[in-house]
């Protein structure tokens, strides 16, 4: 996604500053009025999805609000008790158990279950969600580096085993195209049955969803040298062994990375649709369904905004080590 | 015993048979192209059979495919109820809408720069998040019937579609939009004649990649509540009551449907974007 257009006329008179300035306005500006666009819509929202239960606190509280009484409001739409009840709305944003929590209210409880409470020492207590993100994050880590080695010791098999190309490639491409997570549960329960259970069974489905991302993509990446490289090392008869560290392995980097930020978000999804079916003991996926048991909404996106959080953390994470690890190599874009 | 050591040495012939097609001078035929993966996905399930079978392994653990084949065989009324509920109702008219929310949404950012500027890092920031998360909230809001499993889809379905879209209207190259400004053609029918055109291996790229999402959203919103019918009520039931053989056929349906899906989708690509090199 370079940006290819001709600098702007600022950054070419003014210095150096004024250069960054305008590169900032250019990318951050629509960014932010994308953002707060987003927010303004998200508050607006809260509007009519909360106006009900917002009205029926209020007239617990003494407020007139009209029509009376909860039932004769129950049928009507949410837009008309808008018009009708406009001064008494303020209570749409501050709810304790919102349809639609305000952003306010999840950035203050995520804010109070992670970092509060680490402030107050009590980073790993069972509330936090620190204990919950690492729970599923060691799952996630422990599933994508197994995911990843087993896929790219079997790309290598493949590139250089033809017989394994034409049996195992055209499977691992087509299970792409079938919803493997629904088998999650399944796993986690047999495992649980004979005994296995934690971390190890959330592992295997990160591991699963990871593997085949990387495995098609290494292959690729494998097989990216062209025949002139090829043929420059057979002249210089060298083993396949040599052509796979010098060559190969080398030209299949921008392709690995690649795989490996689509094989860490599927092992983050895997781990967390794994923590489901367990029963909601720990992690983000058990503080999303024990959230969806107990109608305790603020939770749930709370734990939704903690783990896009960690997705980007990964997928960020490993755009800096790709952006160096190319960089070094000389294959920067 | 003996079936555990037959089906090893079926697996040793059977790649001895496939290293020998793949070294002789057929292998570039389409009958040895079908035939080794075929022989391949023979060998796996011959092999899962005689194991399960040799080694005893409970059917609670792992059922053969020959008991999952006629529990398949045998209960195609439930599965074909499960599939109209999850894959017709929930995850196809989500992916339309979705589908053509993206595309409305990815024109008007193509419209406008400052837009895209602003949609397409939060769109490539949002296609990497768990956005099956969001299917708790998501039933909450719209019930447990198919409505709230159509709502996940399109959420999930959205962004990569999106962001594809996007960066396909910029892929015609200078030159021809040059030729079309000489043509003296108005935004409208540089957009229709030229961009348009010229993003659709993108797009069908966005697509290919939301059908196997729009199925995952669909299944797993189902694990959230649901009514009595549907492909991940089926499975997180049977699995509760150890019918393992069900869930198969279910997983079974839920491949079966995700392959189609996809073909489908290719082979309308294949339609349209004849003209590509990847194509020919």
């Amino acid at each position: 996604m370079a940006d290819v257009s001709a600098p702007s006329p600022a950054a070419q008179s003014g210095g150096a500053a004024s250069a960054w300035a305008a590169a900032l306005g250019r990318t951050l500006l629509p960014l932010v009025v994308v953002v707060g666009a987003l927010v303004a819509f998200w508050y607006a929202a809260c509007v009519p999805m909360n106006v009900k239960d917002a009205l029926t606190q209020a007239e617990r509280a003494g407020v007139v609000v009209s029509p009376e009484g909860a039932g004769a409001r129950r049928d009507m739409s949410s837009w008309t008790l808008v018009a009708r009840n406009t001064g008494e709305l303020s209570g749409v944003w501050s709810l304790d158990r919102p349809r639609l929590p305000a952003p306010h209210q999840v950035a203050e409880e995520l804010w109070s279950t992670s970092v509060g409470m680490a402030l107050k020492g009590r980073m790993w207590s069972n509330r936090s969600l620190f204990t919950h993100a690492w729970v599923t994050l060691s799952a996630t880590l422990l599933g994508f580096g197994i995911g990843t080695v087993l896929g790219v010791v079997l790309a290598i098999g493949i590139v250089h085993n033809r017989a394994m190309d034409m049996s195992v490639m055209p499977w691992a491409i087509a299970s792409q195209t079938i919803p493997i997570l629904a088998i999650a549960p399944m796993i986690i329960v047999v495992l649980n049955s004979v005994g296995v259970s934690g971390l190890v069974p959330k592992a295997l489905i990160s591991a699963y969803l990871s593997f085949f991302p990387v495995v098609v993509s290494m292959v690729k990446g494998l097989r990216s040298p062209d025949a002139m490289q090829i043929d420059l090392l057979t002249t210089y008869s060298a083993t396949r062994a040599q052509a796979f560290w010098k060559l190969r392995l080398p030209a299949s980097m921008p392709y690995f990375f690649t795989a490996l930020k689509v094989g860490i978000a599927a092992a983050l999804v895997g781990a967390i649709v794994g923590e489901l079916p367990t029963g909601a003991v720990a992690g983000l996926g058990a503080r999303l369904l024990a959230g969806s048991y107990y109608g305790q909404t603020v939770q749930i996106w709370s734990a939704l905004f903690a783990a896009a959080i960690l997705a980007a953390l990964l997928v960020g994470l490993i755009g800096l080590v790709q952006r160096m690890v190319l960089a070094r190599m000389g294959l920067a874009r | 015993m003996s079936l555990v050591l037959g089906s090893i040495a079926f697996w040793l012939v059977a790649w001895w048979v496939n290293m020998r097609i793949a070294a002789s001078r057929w292998a570039g035929t389409t009958a040895a192209r079908l035939c080794v993966p075929a022989l391949f996905g023979a060998t796996l399930l011959l092999v899962w059979e005689g194991v399960v079978r040799g080694l005893e392994v409970p059917g609670v653990i792992l059922p053969p495919p020959s008991a999952i084949a006629v529990r398949f065989a045998a209960s195609t009324d439930i599965l074909w109820a499960d599939f109209v509920q999850t894959f017709l109702k929930g995850a196809l008219s989500g992916y339309a809408i979705g589908a053509v929310a993206a595309f409305a949404v990815a024109l008007l950012a193509d419209r406008y720069d400052f837009l895209r500027r602003g949609i397409l890092p939060v769109g490539s920031f949002m296609a990497a998040l768990p956005i099956v998360g969001t299917a708790p909230i998501l039933v909450m809001w719209f019930g447990f019937d198919w409505q709230s499993k159509a709502a996940v889809v399109v959420v999930m379905v959205f962004f990569p579609i999106l962001v594809n879209t996007v960066e396909g209207l910029r892929a015609s190259d200078a030159m021809q939009r040059d030729l079309m400004f000489t043509y003296n053609a108005s935004p409208t029918q540089t957009l229709l004649k030229l961009r348009l055109p010229a993003a659709m291996p993108f797009v069908f790229n966005g697509l290919k990649i939301a059908t196997t999402l729009a199925l995952i959203g669909a299944i797993v919103a189902e694990f959230f509540g649901s009514p009595t019918v549907g492909m991940g009520f089926r499975i997180s039931t049977e699995v509760g009551r150890l019918a393992l053989d069900m869930v198969w056929a279910e997983i079974v349906v839920a491949a079966l449907a995700g392959s189609a899906f996809y073909g489908a989708v290719a082979l309308i690509e294949r339609r349209v974007t004849f003209w590509h090199p990847s194509q020919r």
